[in-house]
């Protein structure tokens, strides 16, 4: 929607511009606190902490997040599925560009997007969100997430969080350098106004340790916010409110959680550290809605449409959470019926994409046992794990071919198996036509002697009995 | 003479200054209709394409299933026919109508198929029928988005001051991409 974008970078600019202004007066203080007047430097530090923070973001954030989560990308062979649920809700979202697909091999159900602009967009999901959730629900929180990349969340909330880093990063260094001795040497260079030297520590130590706790709370409730709209658009994208309700009960109540750090726990569809204790209630520090309360808004919609979200929305909380601009324009639409469909993998075919695509090499031993081996182990020889029969690891080059060879076996099976062989018995010596499986017409010529004929059309073999006796 | 002149000044400046938002105002409100446009025809596109690729799978399937249930020959045909009907079809109406024959006939087909176990476990059944299904999907969205879009540019069109403009520039009314209830019934039903 792009009135809902006009909205979210307007609010997204106030709170930037907010939070950055929170950074350089944590600067100055800093600054003033270590040596009168030496505010502009603290404001110039400020600076080039933010700087070399944006240039982090903007060069390695992404590639640095997927790593540190283990997640691999995945190609559409290896999960056709989850690539058909994503792009369904790409072109639902009308978002330009197809996300990359991330799998993180954890049984903990979650999911996040992530990306500072469309084209560098991706969505994870893990291994367990694959096999808990059935197709519908899947669907809820694969278009929860699209919606956050057509909304621009995910780039504005990263922007956002690269400048709460530059904070704590800030107030982490001045508060270690009051502690040791930054403090005395300022003393001993200006002894003339004692008082008001002291009043502008005491006033720049409140804002150094005060200004994080601030900006993250700015960060939160901004947060907070976006997770609603996001289940809104969510739920008009796909037009099934309960699939996107009921995923989220589910991945609230797994009871694993996610091992992730604090930093990015924020971008995943409900908070992996805070699972249990967002369940009900959220608090100040919260950085998701009370998952009860998303549940309850969603089952309480009349329709499908982001008009439905806000009446329910307002039901629950008093006011309206979609802008008047965005809601005049959106359509209101029915509730689609349940597709009625269970999970999209199988909780063994989920784990063994999850292990391909981390680099182990599954090999399946005459007993029935399939060992995944690591990579790093190519060309060499190993047990199996429940019989203890000698294994050869087979290098890449082998395994290509090997792959190679079963999908030529596999196709040629399937030609003969789609075109079976047809049998056909001459009934005279003069011309003669027929009809092939296929529908077309063959024709046999007077001099025919050959035992079999292909179908010009389908290619498939025909056996002409009582062919030859003709001469 | 200085005050009257200024006061004069002051009039043009006036003057030209509201010409100036008004220019600023109709260029801003003609590249928003212009930017709807493209929108809904890209949302279009994306319907087309996803129908297309609709019609390329269609042979494919019907080769796989008459591989297993070859004597299934009027589904097989239905689906044929309105295939072909769709790929020929004329006009968003008798397109979309079309559409919605074939929607029913790869229904029945896929009911059909219930009815042979080899055939649902082969592998290259499934992928089909997951492509034909996703595929579907697709095309419900794409058709959704469309609606959408055409629903916020037809509004926005009707609207004062902006219906001037879009008079003035030519933009017109999007019809919608409906679904008709007598296709749907037409669809034919298949009976074990």
């Amino acid at each position: 929607m792009w009135e809902q974008i006009r909205a979210n970078k307007r609010r997204s600019a106030v709170l930037i511009t907010l939070m950055s202004v929170l950074l350089l007066l944590a600067g100055f203080a800093m600054g003033e606190a270590a040596r009168p007047g030496g505010g502009i430097v603290g404001v110039i530090v400020a600076l080039v902490i933010l700087l070399v923070q944006m240039m982090t973001y903007y060069f390695a954030a992404e590639s640095l997040f997927l790593t540190g989560m283990n997640a691999r990308e995945a190609a559409r062979e290896d999960c056709p599925r989850l690539f058909n649920i994503v792009e369904e809700m790409k072109i639902a979202a009308g978002l330009e560009f197809m996300p990359r697909i991330y799998i993180i091999e954890d049984p903990s159900p979650n999911a996040f997007a992530m990306g500072r602009d469309p084209k560098h967009s991706a969505v994870a999901v893990t291994t367990g969100l694959l096999y808990r959730l059935t197709r519908d629900e899947l669907q809820g929180v694969i278009a929860h997430e699209i919606a956050h990349l057509k909304n621009r969340d995910t780039s504005f909330m990263t922007l956002a969080g690269v400048v709460l880093g530059s904070i704590i990063i800030l107030s982490d260094v001045a508060l270690r350098m009051f502690y040791y001795g930054g403090r005395g040497s300022s003393r001993s260079s200006s002894r003339g106004n004692d008082q008001g030297q002291i009043i502008v520590l005491v006033l720049s130590i409140v804002l150094i340790v005060v200004a994080p706790i601030l900006a993250q709370l700015l960060y939160f409730a901004c947060s907070r916010k976006r997770e609603y709209l996001a289940d809104a658009c969510g739920a008009s994208y796909t037009r099934y409110p309960e699939g996107l309700a009921s995923a989220l009960e589910k991945i609230a109540n797994a009871g694993i959680g996610l091992k992730v750090s604090k930093a990015v726990a924020p971008m995943f569809i409900i908070n992996p550290l805070r699972a249990a204790a967002d369940m009900d209630k959220s608090s100040m520090f919260s950085t998701h809605p009370a998952t009860a309360e998303r549940v309850r808004i969603l089952r309480n919609m009349h329709g499908a449409g982001l008009g439905d979200y806000d009446a329910a929305y307002r039901a629950a909380m008093g006011k309206g959470i979609i802008g008047s601009e965005s809601l005049g324009a959106a359509p209101t639409e029915g509730i689609r019926a349940a597709s009625g469909e269970g999970p999209i993998e199988s909780k063994r075919e989920a784990r063994a994409t999850g292990t391909r695509l981390n680099g182990y090499i599954p090999i399946p031993c005459e007993c029935g046992m399939t060992t995944n081996i690591p990579q790093l182990y190519e060309g060499d020889t190993a047990n199996c794990v429940r019989c203890g029969r000698k294994l050869a690891i087979p290098s890449a080059t082998e395994r290509y071919a090997e792959v190679a060879g079963q999908m030529q076996a596999a196709q040629a099976a399937q030609m003969a198996d789609a075109l079976p062989a047809l049998d056909y018995t001459r009934t005279g010596r003069g011309w003669e036509s027929f009809r092939c499986g296929c529908g077309n017409t063959v024709q046999l010529s007077p001099s025919f002697s050959a035992p079999h004929i292909d179908c010009p059309k389908c290619h498939r073999q025909i056996n002409v009995h009582g062919a030859g006796q003709a001469a | 003479m200085l005050a009257g002149l200024a006061g004069g000044t002051v009039a043009l400046l006036a003057f030209v200054g509201v010409i100036v938002v008004i220019v600023f105002y109709v260029i801003a409100v003609y590249n928003g209709l212009v930017a709807g446009r493209v929108e809904i025809d890209n949302a279009w596109a994306q319907i087309d394409v996803q129908l297309k690729r609709r019609h390329d799978l269609i042979p494919n399937l019907v080769e796989t299933v008459k591989g297993y249930a070859g004597h299934e020959k009027e589904t097989l045909e239905k689906v044929i026919a309105a295939r072909n009907m769709a790929m020929n079809a004329q006009g968003p109406a008798a397109q979309a109508q079309a559409e919605n024959m074939l929607s029913g006939t790869l229904k029945s087909l896929f009911a059909v198929a219930e009815a042979y176990p080899n055939l649902k476990a082969n592998e290259n059944f499934m992928a089909l029928q997951e492509e034909l299904t996703s595929t579907e999907n697709k095309i419900t969205f794409a058709r959704q988005f469309y609606n959408d879009r055409a629903m916020v540019y037809n509004t926005k069109i009707q609207q004062f001051p902006p219906n001037i403009i879009a008079g003035m520039f030519g933009f017109t009314k999007r019809d919608f991409f409906e679904v008709k209830d007598e296709a749907e019934r037409a669809v034919p039903q298949v009976k074990f």
